[in-house]
């Protein structure tokens, strides 16, 4: 064993084939299933025959061999490039002008180019290649990558049959990847599952127990249903198997629900963390709030076209990272204009404010409308946050949504710590709490609503950049998140930044939660008619400001 | 003259009267006169089309006169009428297809086809009773009274004011769009309800019929405006105005507010059904794009155009409003939305009392000038 080790480190195996020695090294693996040098030397050698019967027996004594090699050397074959060279070794060799570049298969070390008379072909059919194919299926459970090893397990326990077993053992054996070799466990216990041994057989219900498949569960449920275990303990032991499967995907599913509950909760959050400010803060409806996060929505796709044609392809994905002041500045700016044209005057008469703003989200609709046409327009996911992955039991998770719920909690961690420490969040805050009596104070109250009405709208356009990332954009783009953001607003408590984080995370989750029994509308409209109701009994929302700015 | 009838001529003043019966003479006679009696060549004739339109724009302003009522007088600003006036028109769509009968797509006698689509064996227990018009026509007015009610009392009782009403009303309606778009429903999803025959036997194609629907929008436009101006005229009403100034005020004089404002709301309710189901007929179609949230609040510009807190001044609104739609919608789609928008913008700017108010001061400012100039001529 060391020998070949230190024999291949010269080839460009080395790092599978060192783990190779470790794993033998290090494993308690049957001796009599560990093919030995000579055996492989041997079975390569065979192939060497005009007969194709014999190749074909050659071909699957490699296969049962379960050297990591014999994947190469088959395909090889199966493309026509294995040769026997003039001395009788087999050899892999690529034609390259009129000279062959040859390998050794065995050690998989250059060698001296060949001309081609002192080459012979091994030659295939379509016969044996469909059988390399088969074998090559399995030889992938010996591969030198992980995840194709993963697949190759994968693939073979949708086929099981006891040939697979003897490779599922041999795999597992110098298996060193623990991932890969808990996937072989459980393909094993699948197989031994029908064996004779009682013993196996309930080891392997112990392993399966320890699944979170529904596949398996449906295995054992099988097993159970047409009587094939015939031993009572372990049709106990069974039933408790598929309990314990039973509960394990039980709580899966509430962590899916909670999860995707927690990603809609998110957008409900930036959706509606704008809104808070404005209409918790200072009391204006904003009915062109959806029409800020559109805006927000559109600078991203605007920084996008222009990184796609003036920055080089490779800092394409950095755009995000531009849109984002980009967006808060386009919808901040937007705000000062709305509030210094239009809602200063309206100070005191809400319901007019609301006809207003309502007007404003029409023009600016419109607007975006007759710039950039009616149709969605793409925004693509930066490859840094494209792409999903799983958590445990089958919840998989895409990697945009992730990184909203990061965002959104950023964003709102970064807008209380605006309020509370800054000289402006002071000035906000005293604003809130007794407009006169700040104004005699000496604070600008003009300005600092107008600033205040900037700050709403900017977030809202972040809210916008960042929901281009998982929803169309659109100019309709902010009606969809209007009734949803008022209703987080004051579910939450209209002027309390906690109560809005809450009312957003509590609403997602008892959508998601609902969608699975009721279908999704008629969750929607659940939802709907329990804020209706809750407001009758909590007319201020969850978290009601106390003191003087909640009386009126 | 008896106290109800003496009670009616103190509505309006004599010059309310006047304008109130040519106007009714106008579009009650002279419309389907000209539509009628005047052969199609002539330039005097008026198109069934537009006699059609005129009667959609009349069930507009009953809708507007709703909202009137219950914004310009209670200070309610309910951004969710267009549920009502949406299910008056359902109940009149489920009658007139239970009308259509065998002459459907699929002819099932007694299926509407969209449900013989679904697949359904048998009419759903709440499309019972509506083969029947005068049931059809109650409902058209319970179902919108019995939401309101429920929801009003729901929402007064827990002194729910301004904004905040607006904002659940809203949600009520969006809630109602929701639920009316899915199939399940039985109300026909997406499509609606449409592709009506007749109404009691009258033939919905025929240009008599719809000029006969257009009057009675018209009649019941005017019945609906003196309704409207009885009650305000009240001491209901003068209750109500009292609530929208100051409401706290008014509970502790020992009035219920509640009582009022649920009143007022469910009636309103009622006419904003009566309203849906007059529309009904007359476009032939009836779906669940009424109770988008943005029809509702498009409701509250008619009414602010017009003036609100003035009955007249909401339905002239709608009428006005609708009438530029329909012109700009035509000239230049892309326009009209733009112009919807600065409307809301101006009208609540610059003439918070709405066209309405702008006449009124600047026959104020006449009269202003008409004394002063009279003064100077005396000290002269």
């Amino acid at each position: 064993m060391i020998d070949r080790k230190s024999r291949d480190l010269s080839g460009n195996r080395i790092l599978g084939a060192a783990a190779l020695g470790a794993a033998l090294l290090f494993t308690a693996a049957p001796v009599a299933s560990e093919p030995s040098e000579a055996d492989f030397h041997a079975a390569l050698q065979a192939l060497d025959t005009k007969k194709f019967q014999q190749k074909a027996q050659a071909i699957e004594h490699l296969g049962t061999l379960g050297d990591p090699r014999v994947l190469e050397v088959l395909e090889s074959l199966a493309k026509g490039r294995l040769y026997v060279r003039k001395d009788g070794r087999v050899v892999i060799a690529e034609r390259s002008g009129k000279k062959y570049i040859v390998q050794d298969a065995v050690s998989g070390r250059p060698e001296s180019e060949a001309s081609k008379k002192e080459l012979k072909k091994i030659k295939v059919n379509n016969r044996l290649r469909r059988l390399i194919r088969g074998v090559t299926g399995q030889l992938a459970l010996f591969s030198d990558d992980p995840d194709r090893r993963i697949k190759a397990a994968d693939n073979l326990s949708k086929n099981p049959n006891p040939q697979i077993l003897t490779l599922f053992r041999q795999a597992r054996d110098r298996e060193t990847d623990d991932a890969v070799r808990a996937k072989l466990e459980v393909g094993i216990a699948m197989l031994e599952l029908e064996a004779d041994d009682p013993a196996l057989r309930l080891a392997a219900t112990a392993t399966l127990a320890e699944t979170s498949d529904p596949d398996i569960r449906s295995l054992l449920e099988r097993r159970l249903q047409t009587d094939a275990e015939p031993n009572l303990e372990i049709r106990d032991t069974l039933h408790g198997a598929i309990e314990t499967i039973d509960r394990k995907l039980w709580l899966f599913g509430i962590a899916e629900n909670l999860l995707f509950g927690i990603s809609l909760g998110s957008v409900l959050l930036l959706a509606a963390i704008g809104l808070a400010i404005t209409f918790g803060v200072m009391g204006v409806i904003n009915m062109a709030h959806g029409e800020m996060i559109m805006l927000g929505a559109y600078s991203a796709f605007m920084v996008q076209e222009i990184f796609r044609s003036v920055v080089p392809p490779e800092l394409f994905g950095f755009y995000l990272l531009a849109a984002l002041p980009v967006a808060f500045l386009m919808s901040a700016s937007m705000g000062v204009l709305i509030e210094r044209g239009v809602i200063r005057f309206l100070y005191g008469r809400p319901l007019e404010t609301l006809l207003a703003t309502w007007g404003i989200s029409l023009i600016l609709q419109q607007l975006v409308r007759s710039i950039f046409g009616a149709n969605n327009r793409e925004v693509a996911n930066p490859e840094w946050i494209s792409g999903a992955i799983e958590i445990a039991g089958g919840v998989t998770v895409t990697l945009n949504r992730l990184c909203i719920i990061l965002f959104s909690l950023a964003v709102v961690a970064a807008l209380a710590a605006f309020i509370r420490y800054s000289r402006f969040g002071l000035n906000m805050r005293a604003v809130t709490q007794n407009r006169s009596m700040a104004a005699s104070m000496g604070i600008r109250t003009g300005q600092v609503d107008a600033l205040t009405f900037a700050l709403g709208s900017g977030i809202a356009g972040v809210a916008g950049m960042a929901l281009s990332q998982i929803s169309n954009v659109s100019p309709n783009l902010g009606q969809n998140f209007i009734v949803d953001s008022f209703m987080v607003v004051v579910f939450g408590g209209v002027g309390s930044l906690w109560g809005t984080i809450v009312g957003a995370f509590s609403l997602g989750i008892v959508n998601k939660f609902l969608e699975p029994v009721s279908g999704a509308i008629l969750g929607k409209i659940v939802v709907l008619i329990f804020i209706i109701l809750f407001i009758q009994m909590r007319p201020r929302g969850l978290f009601a400001l106390k003191g003087r700015a909640a009386g009126d | 003259m008896g106290p109800l009838s003496s009670r009616l001529f103190a509505l309006e003043s004599r010059r309310g009267w006047t304008v109130f019966m040519g106007l009714a003479a106008v579009l009650m006679v002279v419309v389907p006169v000209l539509n009628l009696a005047v052969p199609e060549d002539s330039w005097l004739h008026v198109p069934t089309f537009w006699v059609t339109t005129l009667g959609k724009f009349l069930c507009f302003a009953m809708l507007a006169l709703a909202l009137d009522l219950i914004w310009g007088y209670a200070g309610i600003l309910s951004l969710g009428h267009g549920a009502f006036f949406g299910l008056g028109g359902y109940a009149m769509g489920m009658y007139l297809m239970r009308q259509i009968g065998e002459r459907s797509v699929y002819g099932h006698p007694e299926l509407p086809d969209f449900m013989v689509f679904l697949n359904w064996k048998e009419l759903p227990w709440y499309w019972y009773g509506f083969d029947n018009f005068a049931f059809a026509v109650l409902m058209a007015m319970l179902v919108p009274g019995a939401l309101a009610f429920v929801f009003g009392w729901l929402a007064f009782r827990s002194r729910i004011t301004g904004v905040y009403f607006s904002i659940i009303s809203q949600a009520m309606v969006f809630a109602m769009m929701l639920a009316f778009f899915r199939n399940e429903m039985g109300f026909g999803g997406n499509n609606g309800l449409t592709d009506f025959k007749d109404l009691l036997g009258f033939d919905l194609s025929a240009s008599t019929t719809k000029v006969g629907l257009y009057v009675i929008s018209a009649l019941m436009l005017g019945l609906v405006y003196l309704l409207c101006r009885y009650v305000v005229t009240s001491k209901l009403g003068r209750v109500l105005i009292a609530v929208r100034d100051a409401e706290s005020r008014v509970r502790f004089l020992g009035y219920s507010v509640t009582r009022a404002k649920l009143f007022v709301f469910t009636l309103s309710a009622m006419l904003a059904g009566i309203a849906g189901a007059l529309y009904v007929p007359q476009v032939g179609i009836i779906n669940p794009g009424e109770f988008t949230p943005a029809k509702s609040i498009e409701v509250a510009i008619w009414v602010a155009v017009g003036g609100r807190g003035t009955l007249f001044g909401a339905a002239a609104g709608a009428v006005a409003v609708n009438g530029a739609k329909s012109l700009l919608t035509g000239i230049a789609p892309e326009i009209w939305l733009f112009f919807l928008g600065a409307l809301f913008i101006l009208v609540t700017l610059l003439m918070p009392r709405g066209l309405v108010g702008v006449v009124r001061q600047w026959r104020e400012r006449r009269a202003i000038s008409k004394a002063s100039h009279s003064d100077s001529h005396v000290s002269a």
